[in-house]
């Protein structure tokens, strides 16, 4: 593999990255404040499935019409998750449970719109989703700015700013020390005065505004339109990510672009002379299969927050 | 002198029961008043309702005279209430001060101003002598330490009455002689303090005036000064309560139970139990006394088959039985009474009765040619119910999830006693129970004992270590760093060497 190819697998590395990041953001909120958050796969469907049919309907009449989709996206996988913290918190579900119910609605939800909407099973393509953008002067930076400022996707931007807003968010202020608190021991919590309610119902809606973006982002770089199997399993990838990255933003932000880099490899292994002997359905499954392979090598020694999945009711002590 | 908290002909029901009947509680300031009764006297529940928990269904709480109506813990944190409760309500991964400031954050802009945090946690803990680190994560604190945060906890929050929930349970001597010269310290500082407890060493060490309360009515409050030990407990449980074991010197026999050079990990992959070495012999019970979290779980989770250890042979009559399956040894003639009641001791979902048989069910007479005989079944646990007085709503066929946790454990001591096996692990046995059954299992152990059968009894409760025991060997970090007689011991000895700080040398040698 040549360092030409690596510089030239890095739009496609960030573009497939910058979805699993937000995604897995989305996933770290809902996680800490206590709640087992498996929905992300349907979540991301959905803010796929809005943000392609936004930026459809919108492309006549605006040329932001992609970003508007961004947004509806992210109100679309915020509404939908609000039947994951209504179960879990409210009903006291089973999160996995609740979590699978959601992931089976989606498919049927989207595809059930598509079919009044367009009339056809998926979404009509796009024609224009969102651009990719060189940045002025940070461009003019030796390799770095070849890698990481010229011709990529802003949504990978996005996603970094997401990072650090998260992690800000998470262990600078008092409402991150608080959900924190509620994910690890939700009655020492309650004792202390915190709604453990009203901070899991925060962290969970994030994990659906973050993950439903995640799904509007995937699509409207990485696609042309809605399908079926536009997510395809992007959001476990996600779920995978938040374990891999340790339940902390910046083990997020490097498990999402290590498989971000694998799912670039798919594309381009055929040219690196080691891998190109071996079938092209073999890169296809790369990502699946590290996923795997990550889940089991650190699910031992992950720490995740130690109240996730437990259900909590205030009248027991 | 004037009442800071007044709870007045306070009831309160449950479904099928009278938590607490007409109940007057009047506290002074500056005072140390303790609340005694055994377990579902109703004490937890009037602390609960004053703490705004519960609501009660009759009767008035004043607070400095005012009456007030206390809905949830945030109205009793504004009337200065606090509570530090028996199971700490710590986030084991946050930082002392992270735990005290909780939900009370000072800030700078949006972020939590750490650093005043931490300059204010340390004052307040400079001036009531509660030395803690407040960087230190409470995972690496100890028990007694995490207490201090709990308390720290509620003087953040300008607390003057505090309440304290059985805050000994978890305690070595030492630390429990702590807590009693902090408690002191805060009343002439200006606080109140309501103990909870049904130790009565404590209330005559500490407390000023004692309330005592039976099956959820006001037996009386007396002056601790004037009171007996033996008065309270008999206000108490309502009869004469002996607190001495009777038991005749033991006749040690041929040695049972023998473990050599053992080594088991914990949970955590690290070596709970390090090279240990212990012999138990028939006629004799050995007491293993050590702070919580020393080895000891591991050493019997080891013997009764619940873990493997990774090396040492543990025998049984001379037979190994290092790698035999739980069955096997259960068969072999090992009983135990586990810590864990709710998670060793009983399927909690099984009926009372399907419990008692849980060793042997597919033997005569509970089952034939493969069927269970019901009405075998049924009487066994009737007779067992009605010898160990297990109390539960529906006998037999009660739910074992439904019964009170001192009759779970009741009926975890019946059913293992019952079986009488060569050698018995206690862990534990009387966690959670009143004087009256603590006496009457006592008692089974000792006749067990007199019977001929080894008796291996880790408990963190050094009084009854020392009751019932005849040896005591002293775990520290996994090891055993001495035994000794236990006629010829006390407690701050005992407290000395649980703490690693004291090694005889008689004992060391004993040890050899």
């Amino acid at each position: 593999m040549t360092f030409e190819m690596l510089l030239q697998m890095f739009p496609i590395a960030l573009m497939f990255a910058a979805p699993i990041i937000l995604t897995a953001l989305g996933g770290l909120f809902s996680e800490r404040s206590g709640i087992v958050n498996i929905a992300l796969e349907g979540i991301m469907m959905v803010g796929a499935f809005t943000g392609a049919t936004v930026t459809v309907l919108l492309e006549e009449s605006t040329p932001a019409a992609a970003w508007y989709g961004l947004l509806a996206g992210l109100a679309a996988g915020l509404v939908f998750s609000i039947l994951h913290a209504v179960a879990s918190i409210n009903l006291k579900a089973d999160q996995v449970i609740s979590g699978t119910a959601l992931n089976i609605l989606a498919g049927g939800l989207t595809v059930y719109l598509c079919q009044i909407i367009f009339h056809q099973q998926r979404t009509r393509a796009f024609s224009n989703g969102i651009q990719k953008m060189t940045v002025p002067l940070l461009s003019r930076i030796p390799v770095l700015g070849r890698m990481l400022f010229i011709e990529n996707y802003p949504t990978i931007y996005i996603a970094v700013a997401a990072v650090l807003l998260t992690w800000f968010v998470v262990y600078k202020t008092p409402l991150g020390l608080r959900m924190r608190a509620c994910g690890e021991h939700p009655q020492a919590a309650a004792s202390m005065g915190i709604n453990v309610y009203r901070m899991r119902y925060f962290g969970v809606l994030v994990s659906g505004a973050l993950g439903g973006l995640g799904g509007a982002v995937m699509v409207l770089t990485a696609d042309i339109q809605y399908t079926l199997v536009s997510i395809h399993g992007t959001g476990f990838i996600s779920l995978a990510s938040l374990v891999f990255g340790k339940w902390n933003p910046f083990g997020v932000l490097g498990a999402g672009l290590f498989f971000g880099f694998s799912t670039a490899l798919s594309f381009y292994a055929k040219d690196i002379p080691l891998l190109a002997s071996l079938p092209g359905e073999f890169f296809y499954i790369l990502p699946y299969l590290l996923t795997i392979v990550a889940l089991v090598a650190f699910a031992g020694k992950s720490v995740g927050p130690k109240a996730a999945g437990e259900i909590y009711d205030s009248g027991k002590r | 002198m004037s009442y800071i908290v007044e709870m007045l002909h306070i009831t309160k029901d449950f479904p099928g029961i009278r938590a607490n009947d007409d109940i007057t509680l009047q506290i002074e300031e500056r005072s140390i008043h303790a609340l005694l009764g055994e377990n579902g006297a109703g004490k937890s529940t009037l602390m609960s309702i004053l703490f705004g928990l519960y609501q009660p269904d009759g009767g008035t709480i004043r607070v400095r005279g005012r009456e007030v109506k206390i809905s949830d813990p945030n109205v009793a944190t504004s009337l200065g209430i606090g509570m530090v409760h028996q199971h700490f309500k710590l986030v084991h991964n946050f930082t002392v001060t992270e735990n005290i400031v909780l939900g009370m954050e000072p800030r700078k802009g949006p972020i939590i101003d750490i650093r005043e945090a931490e300059k204010r946690v340390e004052e307040i803990s400079k001036l009531y002598g509660l030395a803690v680190d407040p960087r230190a994560r409470i995972e690496d604190i100890s028990v007694g330490m995490q207490q201090r945060v709990e308390i720290l906890k509620m003087l953040y929050r300008n607390a003057e009455i505090l309440i304290f929930d059985e805050p000994t349970a978890v305690l070595t001597p030492q630390e429990i002689h702590e807590l009693m010269q902090i408690m002191r310290k805060l009343v002439t500082e200006g606080k109140t303090i309501l103990l909870i407890t049904h130790k009565l060493k404590e209330i005559k060490e500490v407390a000023d005036v004692c309330t005592v309360l039976r099956r959820g009515k006001l037996i009386g409050t007396v002056p601790v000064s004037e009171t007996s030990e033996a008065r309270m407990a008999e206000m108490m449980v309502g009869r004469q309560v002996s607190f001495h074991v009777e038991k005749s010197p033991a006749r040690p026999g041929a040695t049972l139970l023998r473990i050599e050079h053992l080594n088991v990990k914990t949970a955590k992959g690290v070596l709970g139990v390090r090279d240990l070495s212990l012999e138990v012999r028939a006629g004799e019970v050995l007491g293993l006394c050590g702070i919580e979290g020393n080895g000891q779980t591991e050493l019997v989770q080891a013997i009764t088959g619940l873990t493997r250890p990774e090396s040492g042979r543990i025998l049984l009559r001379d037979r190994d039985i290092t790698h035999l399956s739980i069955k096997e040894r259960t068969d072999a003639g090992i009983g135990h009474i586990p810590e864990d009641r709710q998670k060793h001791g009983l399927v909690l979902d099984f009926t009372l009765g399907e419990n008692f048989i849980i060793h042997n069910y597919y033997e005569p007479p509970f089952a034939r040619y493969g069927i269970l005989n019901r009405k075998k079944i049924q009487e066994n646990a009737e007779r067992l119910i009605r010898e160990f007085d297990v109390r539960s709503g529906q006998g037999a066929l009660t739910a074992a999830r439904s019964m009170s946790g001192g009759n779970q454990q009741k009926a975890i001591v019946a059913r293992e006693i019952d079986r009488s096996p060569d050698v018995f692990i206690v862990a534990q046995p009387t966690r959670g129970l009143d004087v009256g059954a603590i006496e009457y299992i006592h008692k089974r152990i000792i006749e067990e004992r007199d019977k001929g059968k080894a008796i291996l009894l880790v408990s963190l409760e050094l009084d009854e270590i020392m009751d019932v025991s005849d040896r005591i060997a002293v775990i520290y970090n996994g090891s055993i760093v001495a035994i000794v007689d236990a006629a010829s011991t006390d407690e701050n000895q005992l407290g000395l060497m649980m703490s690693g700080a004291y090694r005889p040398a008689t004992a060391a040698a004993a040890q050899e």
